[in-house]
């Protein structure tokens, strides 16, 4: 494997209560300049968590939630993050709504946009990583990733685990840019909640979706796993993302352009 | 450790994989069914012992074949946890032209799910990860708890400096 004879380092941080992990490959991985990068991509995840965690009281989510502060008065991410939760309830047609979601401590329901902050706190934070040139890397977020391969690296291979039994892979993709998010129940029970039936979406067990920004992939994961397999024809219409659906019944649909043919063997591509 | 480690464990695991694997040359695809699992290396760790009962088997358990290079293969029933399934394909001059799923769960008559894009997720399709050849996990979100026991802290600390 060509892989194998590139550098590579990870680093590994918890943050807004995830697995953050982020690897590199090249050269000069040592030099201290990745060190700084990956620092400053840690420093401003939890700056984000600071402002937007629907687990603290003091964060400015929490803050204009209840009404004690404005939208012009708190950090300007809050306000970002609101009007691109009103984007992907529109792009969703009404699938994403952050709005009357379960406060994640005691079930009450309350604006929480976590199922955006995450996609769109990753991407941002990864553009750190924009001046290292000649270094392929991958960040990966609690399972939903974005990657980078320079020229003269191979692709990432990214595995989608088997939502029946998260120790094995059921497909591989490779990429050399943009995200693969997936969303389901298998970690966590079912937390995604169908916005017009108000309860928690079960039809699918699991949705990944790969595309170019992990801000929008990780949208519409969610939003298709709200919405069950009745969503394929909305997914199938979106330029660039393509989607994985696994059923409650264990049957795997997809878009017409997924990559099945990336399935096993990595020297094939 | 970083070899790819990849475990058939039956019949529908070749035919499934076989869907999976786009050819373009004839009679590809039934190179494909058997140069795969030669290719695959065993790794020298023992702790991916097959987690069912089901035998290796080297093609498709029965085909037939029809003129002008259609041939439809069919493999054997397999057991899964939604109930027993069986997949057949018909392929056409090295490419799938048709899937059916003969046998299938239909504990709620949900056969309208049934056609060439849905597929059974079977376990024994699935790739035994001990880093088989990935780099990265993506699967529904692991949590801080959830960490320690997942493939992802596996691939991390291969490269934690």
């Amino acid at each position: 494997m060509t892989a194998a004879a590139l550098r590579q380092r990870a680093w590994v941080e918890q943050i807004m209560g995830l697995p953050i992990s982020i690897h590199l490959r090249g050269n000069g991985l040592r030099s201290g300049v990745a060190d700084e990068r990956i620092a400053a991509i840690f420093a401003e995840l939890r700056r984000v968590d600071e402002v937007l965690s629907p687990y603290r009281d003091d964060s400015d989510l929490s803050r204009w939630d209840r009404g004690e502060v404005g939208l012009a008065d708190a950090d300007p991410m809050l306000a970002e993050v609101v009007r691109l939760c009103e984007l992907a309830h529109e792009r969703t047609e009404g699938w994403f709504d952050p709005r009357g979601l379960p406060d994640p401590r005691d079930g009450h329901p309350r604006y929480d946009p976590s199922g955006l902050v995450k996609g769109w706190a990753v991407e941002r934070a990864a553009g750190h990583l924009a001046g290292l040139a000649g270094t392929g890397w991958c960040v990966n977020a609690g399972g939903d990733v974005l990657v980078h391969s320079p020229d003269g690296q191979p692709p990432w291979r990214v595995g989608i685990e088997h939502p029946g039994n998260p120790a094995r892979i059921m497909r591989v993709v490779e990429r050399r840019s943009g995200a693969v998010a997936t969303s389901g129940r298998t970690h966590r029970g079912s937390h995604i909640i169908d916005p017009y039936a108000h309860r928690p979406a079960e039809t699918v067990q699991a949705v990944t979706v790969t595309g170019p920004t992990l801000l929008w992939a990780d949208v519409y994961a969610t939003a298709a796993a709200a919405r069950g397999k009745a969503s394929l024809p909305w997914l199938e219409a979106i330029a660039d993302y393509e989607a994985l659906i696994v059923t409650s019944h264990g049957l795997l649909h997809t878009t017409g352009h997924w990559p099945s043919q990336e399935l096993m063997t990595g020297d094939q591509c | 450790m970083r070899k790819i480690t990849l475990w058939l464990f039956s019949t529908v695991a070749a035919v499934v994989l076989l869907f999976s694997y786009r050819t373009s040359t004839d009679g590809g695809v039934g190179t494909a069914a058997a140069t795969v699992p030669a290719t695959s290396q065993p790794s020298t760790s023992t702790t991916t012992a097959p987690s069912s009962g089901a035998s290796p088997s080297p093609s498709a358990s029965s085909s037939t074949k029809s003129s002008s290079g259609t041939k439809t293969y069919t493999g054997s029933t397999a057991s899964t946890r939604w109930g027993d399934v069986q997949v057949s394909i018909t392929v056409t001059n090295g490419k799938i032209t048709d899937v059916q799923v003969p046998v299938y769960p239909n504990n709620n008559g949900r056969d309208q799910e049934i056609n060439a894009s849905a597929l059974p997720v079977l376990t024994q399709e699935t790739l035994t990860a001990q880093n088989a050849n990935i780099d990265t996990v993506s699967g529904a979100t692991v949590t801080s708890d959830g960490y320690l026991q997942s493939l992802q802290s596996a691939l991390d600390v291969a490269h934690l400096s």
